[in-house]
């Protein structure tokens, strides 16, 4: 689980933080309400989890909610069988 | 009928969050043609105001231009008011082919085809050209238009970070395995005024087999030395596959937009595209007016060398000022004050000094990232800026900001 949120984290940080970013990302930090990942780009995250953890997150579960926060996201990989 | 009390109470309360969150949005009423000064009636039923006009995306003044003004007359008097049919049936007067093949010329491409507007042009454009084996890779901050025609199109969708190209790049690496890929940005950005990096997004796009899609808005008729937009600003004129640009902004500023590109795929659009298909043919009053614009802009750069000026003028007017403007070449200059509060707060009071310019916050902007967005017009002259640069000055020395950067800013009022 905590190897699992380590790549989450270092996926997020090199996927949506500016190369000048003062913002801290952890693995608490609210994504999308806290501006950092809208719904256009996440579609990347997603991916990114369904081909590292070789599962298939339907669209109805990939809510914004869902991806709000790194642990919240290990929870949804881990719901869908990734290990 | 079924529109009971409850249902009613639903919609109000949603109404209420939007406004508590201070997203509310109310439009002002203006007593006048679009100019560079404006007569705004604010707030409502206040004897209207004459204020200068910094929130235009009338770029190159053309809105209410006495030559388009008359073009447009005549088009009413020999082409008539409306056409009552979508292009395909009985909606396409010599004029539309006309203006489409004027477009052509101007924008350095193979074809064109005309659209109500440019939001229908990109919310049209990918459905018809790509399918589910093809991905479409866009800058971050596209307009939001483009976020909506990529959701209607069932190619594979990514993004990458804001003008980043090393992050292009991995994602078209990424892709290598799709049948087509379509980078995907604005040419000039609306909230940033930052310009595409075309010429390296040409590159990349040659050394990954991608297509090229540039939606040039904010840059068509004036960007460039000619006007032509950023691809000839950043030096790939031809270069690019597909163009969307609209006619609501510097070309006249009336409505209507297009599709304008390789000829395959603009005929793709005739026969696909949705909006084209389903939605009204241009009037021929603007139809008329817009040849008018392009008679202008091929005869001469004048207006697109004021407007130049005026931008090169009002940047340094500004930064001497002492305010903190995110650089560019655009005539979109924000100013930045990061706070969402301080933003509203000053747009306020620039209107009581007699100057119009609106304050963007989260989420039409990220979070801290508040700002007063300035744009320019060749109908401003250097008199109107002067007036708007003193009341900038007097606002600012007001609420004290002046040669505060970044962060002293954000340490004086937060993010
Ligand atoms: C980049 C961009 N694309 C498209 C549009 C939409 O253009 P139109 O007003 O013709 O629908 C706008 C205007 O708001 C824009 O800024």
């Amino acid at each position: 689980m905590d190897e699992m949120k380590q790549v989450v984290l270092e996926y997020v940080r090199r996927e949506y933080l500016e190369e000048d970013d003062d913002r801290e990302v952890e693995v608490d930090t609210p994504l999308i309400s806290g501006g950092i990942v809208d719904s256009f780009s996440m579609v990347s995250l997603k991916r990114f989890l369904e081909k590292k953890y070789g599962i298939q997150i339907p669209d109805a579960d990939a809510s914004p909610e869902a991806f709000d926060t790194v642990e919240s996201i290990v929870v949804l990989v881990q719901r869908f069988g990734g290990k | 009928m079924s529109y009971s009390n409850t249902t009613r109470r639903h919609f109000a309360c949603e109404l209420e969050s939007v406004r508590e969150a201070g997203l509310f949005k109310e439009e002002r009423y203006i007593h006048a043609p679009q100019g560079a000064e404006i007569e705004v009636e604010y707030p409502k039923g206040a004897t209207p105001k004459r204020v200068i006009n910094m929130c235009a995306n009338n770029y190159l003044g053309l809105s209410s231009h006495p030559e388009v003004v008359q073009a447009a007359h005549a088009g009413l008097d020999h082409r008539g008011y409306g056409m009552s049919s979508v292009r395909f049936i009985c909606g396409t007067q010599d004029i539309h082919r006309e203006l489409e093949q004027r477009l052509t010329e101007f924008l350095g491409t193979e074809d064109t085809l005309l659209f109500p507007s440019c939001m229908d042009a990109n919310a049209g454009v990918f459905e018809a050209i790509l399918g589910e084996q093809d991905v479409m890779i866009a800058d971050r901050l596209v307009h939001a238009s483009i976020v909506d025609g990529m959701r209607l199109c069932k190619a594979m969708n990514d993004t990458y970070k804001h003008s980043d190209m090393g992050h292009l790049e991995e994602k078209l690496q990424e892709h290598q395995d799709k049948r087509f890929r379509v980078i995907v940005t604005d040419g000039v950005f609306s909230m940033d005024g930052d310009v595409a990096k075309m010429d390296e997004i040409v590159a990349l796009a040659e050394k990954y087999d991608a297509m090229t899609f540039l939606d040039d808005s904010h840059a068509s008729g004036f960007m460039g030395k000619t006007g032509r937009g950023t691809h000839e600003h950043c030096g790939v004129f031809g270069k690019i596959d597909i163009i969307t640009t609209t006619l609501g902004k510097g070309l006249g500023g009336a409505s209507g937009g297009c599709v304008s590109g390789r000829r395959e795929l603009v005929e793709m659009c005739r026969q696909r595209a949705r909006p084209y298909l389903f939605s009204n043919t241009v009037a021929p009053v603007i139809v008329s007016g817009a040849l008018k614009v392009m008679d202008l802009l091929f005869s001469s750069t004048e207006r697109r060398d004021k407007l130049e000026w005026n931008t090169e003028y009002w940047r340094k007017g500004l930064i001497e000022t002492g305010l903190d403007i995110k650089n560019g070449d655009s005539p979109i200059v924000p100013v930045m004050l990061y706070n969402a509060k301080l933003a509203q707060d000053f747009a306020k009071d620039l209107f009581a000094e007699g100057v119009y310019a609106v304050g963007f916050f989260f989420p039409v902007v990220p979070k801290g990232q508040a700002r007063i967005r300035t744009q320019l017009s060749a109908a401003h002259d250097k008199a109107h800026l002067d007036v708007a640069l003193a009341a900038f000055r007097k606002v600012g020395e007001k609420h004290g900001i002046l040669g505060l950067g970044k962060k002293d800013l954000v340490a004086k009022f937060g993010l």
